[in-house]
């Protein structure tokens, strides 16, 4: 098996009986995994919660260590739709000329480090750079605050043999309140600033609020982006033919990442808070327990995809779940796409080949399941075209 | 070439002209209001939804499976919804009269 294939661990029970079930903290989740089950749940907002007790969506749950709301995934409609309204401007901004002619410029340059070097750890010296870097765009701050997020490490919440680590998160939380204070007192073109200048159904953020909106983005953007772009690369080194494909033929490219995007999946899983009894493929579910979507399964769902197993690079119908669906879709895709895009128009420019040199395989365990979703490390070499 | 007029949620008419690709590649390079397209066309974002006026359905002819899975959960769709993303530009679609979901 190649280093950048990824396999399904869910093939056998979604075909079989359609949900899984691990325990997470005392908290047990039932996991939905077939595409139109986790589709239709990410749908009705109604029966499953995500405004439940702050940390109690995410898996593995934090609320042991967090009471702070992450604003907009963990508040439900109506009113998370005013704050959708505020946000989707400033998070699609990705999306103009100039905000993609800086990105290219960090991700160039980026490159052109790596190729300089025999080999380098693509985790932490090229995609955890990429993400920090590129959030000083998605925040509109300077370039060098960059350098001490990079500093933090690749897990915002997570240390070596520690799956939360409350000490390390309090890291982040005292960070933003800091920068808060600072907008506060110094009112900028910056994202705290913005958030703090706007309303919400007629009343200013509060700080509060402010901080929920940025430990999301801090958070929500960095392993899954760091995923993204780490096994990308590792799928370009492991099929060469694919890089050149991507040279000669940029009308696939838009095809290509999506089909990237579906195959790794870069967050495996999203919980809900059950708010009435129900079922799912027949089975029971008690109000008040916690589902996941499992948009990892769904994403490989031999019902929906043709060859679900392969990355198929120009696949052309790819109703993927890997942003999510419905009212909580993820805020942060059209920067992620935007990621995706420059850092393949930058490969095909000036890279020829990639090789993988060694790799540690990043293994979530979930119950039964035992799904890899990208590696701790990364060992490539990058050569010139 | 074909002629196709989006009407926007705020009653705006405009028509537009094209001889290839998708009708929301076409909308997207036009900046037509409330279409995203965030996916790029390939069925997965669901932020290119029309509704075909009914005297130009045969026209487009009919969603396809993916599509109407797609479509099933979006609480404004009704049979004469698309997604834009799948209407292939081509003389067939010339004179069709789309209104914009969102």
């Amino acid at each position: 098996m190649k280093k950048s294939e990824i396999s399904c661990p869910f093939s056998e029970v979604r075909t079989n009986i359609g949900f899984g079930e691990m325990d997470d903290q005392n908290d047990p989740v039932t996991m939905l995994l077939r595409h139109k089950d986790v589709r239709k749940g990410a749908h009705d907002w109604k029966t499953f919660q995500s405004g439940s007790t702050p940390g109690r969506i995410v898996i593995p749950s934090e609320v042991n260590i967090r009471t702070t709301r992450q604003i907009p995934f963990e508040v439900d409609p109506p009113q998370h739709k005013s704050f959708r309204d505020i946000l989707d401007p400033w998070f699609k901004r990705p999306l103009e000329e100039k905000y993609q002619a800086k990105l290219t410029a960090q991700i160039s340059a980026l490159v052109d480090e790596v190729l300089a070097m025999d080999s380098v750890d693509v985790i932490s010296e090229f995609a955890l750079k990429l993400q920090s870097r590129a959030l000083t765009l998605l925040l509109n701050t300077a370039y060098d605050k960059s350098d001490l997020w990079i500093s933090w490490g690749t897990h915002v919440f997570r240390s070596e043999g520690e799956a939360l680590d409350g000490d390390k998160a309090a890291i982040l939380y005292d960070y933003i309140d800091a920068e808060i204070d600072k907008a506060i007192a110094n009112p900028g073109p910056d994202l705290y600033s913005v958030l703090l200048a706007s309303e919400v159904d007629g009343t200013k953020l509060t700080k509060e609020e402010v901080k929920g909106v940025m430990i999301l983005t801090f958070a929500g953007g960095r392993d899954t982006v760091i995923n993204a772009v780490s096994n990308s690369l590792a799928y370009l080194a492991d099929n060469p033919k694919s890089l050149e494909r991507l040279r000669e033929e940029p009308e696939i490219r838009n095809r290509a990442i999506e089909e990237l995007i579906r195959y790794y999946a870069p967050l495996t899983q999203m919980g809900r808070v059950v708010t009435e009894d129900t079922t799912v493929c027949e089975h029971a579910i008690k109000a008040d327990t916690r589902i996941s979507l499992v948009w990892a399964s769904a994403n490989r769902d031999e019902k929906v995809f043709e060859n679900a197993n392969e990355v198929v690079l120009d696949r052309k119908m790819n109703p993927h779940l890997s942003f999510g669906f419905g009212t909580h879709n993820c805020l942060g895709a059209t920067h992620a796409r935007t990621i995706m895009k420059v850092l393949i128009e930058v490969l095909t420019a000036k890279v020829q080949s990639m090789e993988i040199i060694s790799a540690e395989e990043n293994i979530e365990e979930l119950g039964e399941f035992k799904r890899k979703v990208g590696f701790h490390a990364l060992q490539m070499k990058f050569n010139k075209k | 070439m074909a002629k196709i007029t989006f009407i926007t949620s705020d009653n705006e008419t405009i028509t537009l002209e094209g001889t290839s690709g998708s009708v929301m590649a076409l909308a997207v390079d036009n900046g037509i209001k409330g279409i995203d397209g965030d996916c790029g066309g390939v069925c997965s974002c669901a932020t290119c939804h029309v509704h075909v006026l009914p005297e130009h359905v045969a026209k487009t002819g009919e969603a396809s499976e993916i599509e109407t899975d797609m479509l099933e959960l979006d609480d404004d769709a009704d049979k004469f919804s698309r997604l834009c993303c799948q209407l292939e530009i081509s003389e067939a679609l010339d004179g069709v009269v789309l209104r914009v979901a969102k």
